[in-house]
């Protein structure tokens, strides 16, 4: 073979093995990993579960029902024009998480506010009607939502979720 | 240690131990091994931890036999262990206050440690090895906590995985991978059990650590010197600490069946007789009482990363005591600042621990605040200060000899030291 000088920086052979070995080693535990660890996230029969349908016909303004819908419950409120009013006239400037109550409701539907009744603190389901902003609050930490359901005080960081949902007729809703 | 001459005394003993030397390393460790004879009822907690945590697998199986793991079915198999199962309200009844007996028991042996600066040099890894083991516990505690399905169960879950919804960026990912869902439902709860079957035998294999790493320098002792080489300061394993820990262990036991037979659910809460309901949060949630100190940390912030930021801070804080700590001398025995300030320690954890108890408002939140802030400054400030500012109390030489004749004698102690 070569003069000794010649592969001085060269891996020998002997390291070439060490580093092929472990590679495919790490490459093959990895590849155990993945099925092992994405076992553990929402499995198909959870995710078959994302719609449900709901008619919003018997509500009243003014009052609110809840459904589930993923596990979670979904607040779903007819709005009285002085409950609009109220969401409408706050200056963003005071809002933690700035948001207008226009893009938390569908364009002529602004009675219906729509959302995941879930504190964004730590997942608590808020209590409808109280709180210093009229709206909900989170009896778990203290966070208080206005009538929008946008975060007005407390820990929480964000407003309440909007679901995805649709309103294919005048009664029935669809969320998901 | 003397395990070199030990022979197992019958021929079969021998036959075996020569083959695998299983009673040579009983004989020495649990034994001959040499202890400081000068250890006080504190030192008993490492054997009522042991005990607490096989009575916590053997329960823990026997309920595992009657349990089903089901949203909609623990509830009611756990009603069917309290009612129907021969003996089931005992064995759940021990179990449930064993956890609130292991986390005591913990708590006293964890301040031991601090009083007598047992997790300094050479003890570093057996203190680490401990903190580990204690935060298994309250991981398997929560889980276990989760498995009747109660409301307590369901929302205590709820709020401790929101927690992981605090990392910045892939926060939703995880709790819904943490979840196997989009909220805390049937695959949280089989997860939760898988682990909770599992994590107690991973603690059995720390404590086996433990115990090899504690082994390797020794205890330490009250006075917290080391020992004489020549072993006149030391008595044998058995019998001398094998029946002083059993007589604390009885005492200890007695403890334990107050709570089971005359007030099995004082240290729970009622909400958790209710079943799980997605849709209602208790007015009050509360986590068990050995949590709710991390709990008044975790809410002393208006933040909500700052909160679980400070709160996993509080716990992991204690694996860098070694280093942080800065004085030679172990024992607070002849430390005379270290020793008041580790009574506000303690102060400071129970104030917290009934902060977090509180509603998160008014007085009760500064309070939580400022005991917050203390905790913290106890060991980042307190406890690395202390060693340059501190003037210790003179040093015996060893354990038969007590301190006599002032601060001479731990000059002479120096220059032992440097002798050998
Ligand atoms: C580190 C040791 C352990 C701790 C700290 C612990 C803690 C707990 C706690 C706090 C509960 C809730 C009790 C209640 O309110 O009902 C529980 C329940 C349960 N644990 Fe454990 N546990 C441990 C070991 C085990 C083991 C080894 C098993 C074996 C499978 C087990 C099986 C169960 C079962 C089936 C339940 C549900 C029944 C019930 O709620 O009483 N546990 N555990
Ligand atoms: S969960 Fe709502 S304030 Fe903490």
């Amino acid at each position: 073979m070569n003069k000794k000088s010649d592969y001085k920086d060269k891996p020998t052979r002997r390291e070439f093995i060490h580093i092929a070995t472990t590679t495919v080693g790490v490459v093959g535990v990895g590849c155990v990993a993945l099925p092992l660890v994405t076992q553990m996230n929402p499995d198909a029969s959870v995710k078959a579960l994302a719609k449900v349908e709901v008619d919003v016909s018997r509500i009243s303004k003014g009052n609110e029902v809840t459904v589930m819908w993923r596990g979670k419950p979904i607040f779903i409120r007819r709005r009285t024009d002085q409950e609009i009013n109220k969401a409408r006239n706050v200056s963003l400037k005071d809002l933690k998480d700035p948001q207008k109550d226009e893009d938390r409701v569908k364009k002529g539907k602004d009675e219906w506010l729509i959302m995941v009744g879930v504190c964004t603190h730590l997942g608590c389901v808020p209590l409808k009607q109280q709180g210093e902003f009229g709206g909900w609050f989170c009896p778990c930490h203290g966070s208080h939502y206005d009538i929008s359901g946008r975060i007005r005080k407390g820990p929480a960081p964000v407003n309440m979720e909007i679901p995805n949902y649709e309103f294919v007729s005048d009664s029935k809703l669809i969320i998901g | 240690m003397s395990e070199i001459n030990y022979k197992p005394s019958s021929a079969i003993g021998r036959w075996f131990d020569e083959r695998l030397p299983l009673l040579t390393l009983f004989n020495g460790h649990l034994m001959q091994y040499p202890t400081p004879k000068n250890l006080n009822y504190w030192w008993t907690f490492g054997g009522i931890l042991t005990f607490c945590l096989i009575t916590q697998i053997i329960t823990g199986i026997v309920l595992a036999m009657h349990y089903t793991a089901h949203a909609d079915l623990a509830f009611s198999s756990v009603e069917h262990i309290m009612r129907d199962v021969n003996y089931g309200w005992l064995i759940r009844y021990i179990h449930a206050n064993g956890a609130s007996m292991f986390f005591l028991a913990v708590y006293i042996h964890i301040f031991r440690a601090l009083f007598y600066g047992s997790y300094k040099s050479p003890r570093e890894v057996i203190w680490i090895l401990g903190i580990l083991i204690y935060i298994l516990m309250m991981a398997a505690a929560f889980m276990g906590y989760v498995l009747p399905w109660g409301q307590m169960s369901f929302w205590g879950a709820t709020v401790i995985t929101n927690l992981f919804s605090a990392i910045p960026l892939v926060g939703e990912s995880v709790t819904q991978w943490l979840w196997g869902g989009y909220s805390v439902d049937n695959p949280t709860l089989t997860r939760f059990f898988s682990l909770h079957y599992l994590i107690p035998f991973l603690i059995l294999g720390l404590v086996v650590l433990h115990i090899w790493a504690l082994h390797v320098p020794g205890n330490n002792n009250p006075i917290g010197i080391d020992l004489k080489k020549d072993g006149s300061d030391t008595v044998s394993f058995h019998p001398y600490i094998v029946i002083k820990d059993l007589f604390a262990l009885v005492i200890f036991m007695i403890v334990f069946a107050g709570f089971v037979f005359y007030a099995p659910n004082v240290l729970g809460h009622s909400d958790n007789y209710i079943p799980a309901d997605p849709l209602v949060t208790p007015a009050h949630i509360v986590p068990e009482w050995y949590l709710l100190p991390f709990y008044a940390i975790l809410r002393s912030v208006p933040d909500k990363l700052g909160g679980v930021v400070l709160m996993f801070g509080a716990i992991f804080i204690l694996i860098a005591l070694p280093w942080l700590d800065t004085s030679k001398v172990r024992s607070a025995i002849f430390r005379p600042i270290y020793r008041q300030f580790f009574w506000l320690l303690v102060l400071d954890v129970f104030v917290l621990g009934y902060m977090g108890a509180m509603p998160a408002e008014g007085t009760y939140l500064l309070i939580g605040r400022i005991a917050t802030i203390y905790y913290f400054a106890h060991f980042l400030v307190v406890m690395p200060l202390l060693g340059f500012l501190e003037k210790t109390k003179p040093i015996p030489l060893s354990i038969a000899d007590p301190i006599i004749s002032g601060s001479g004698n731990f000059a002479a102690a120096r220059k032992d030291k440097s002798a050998v």
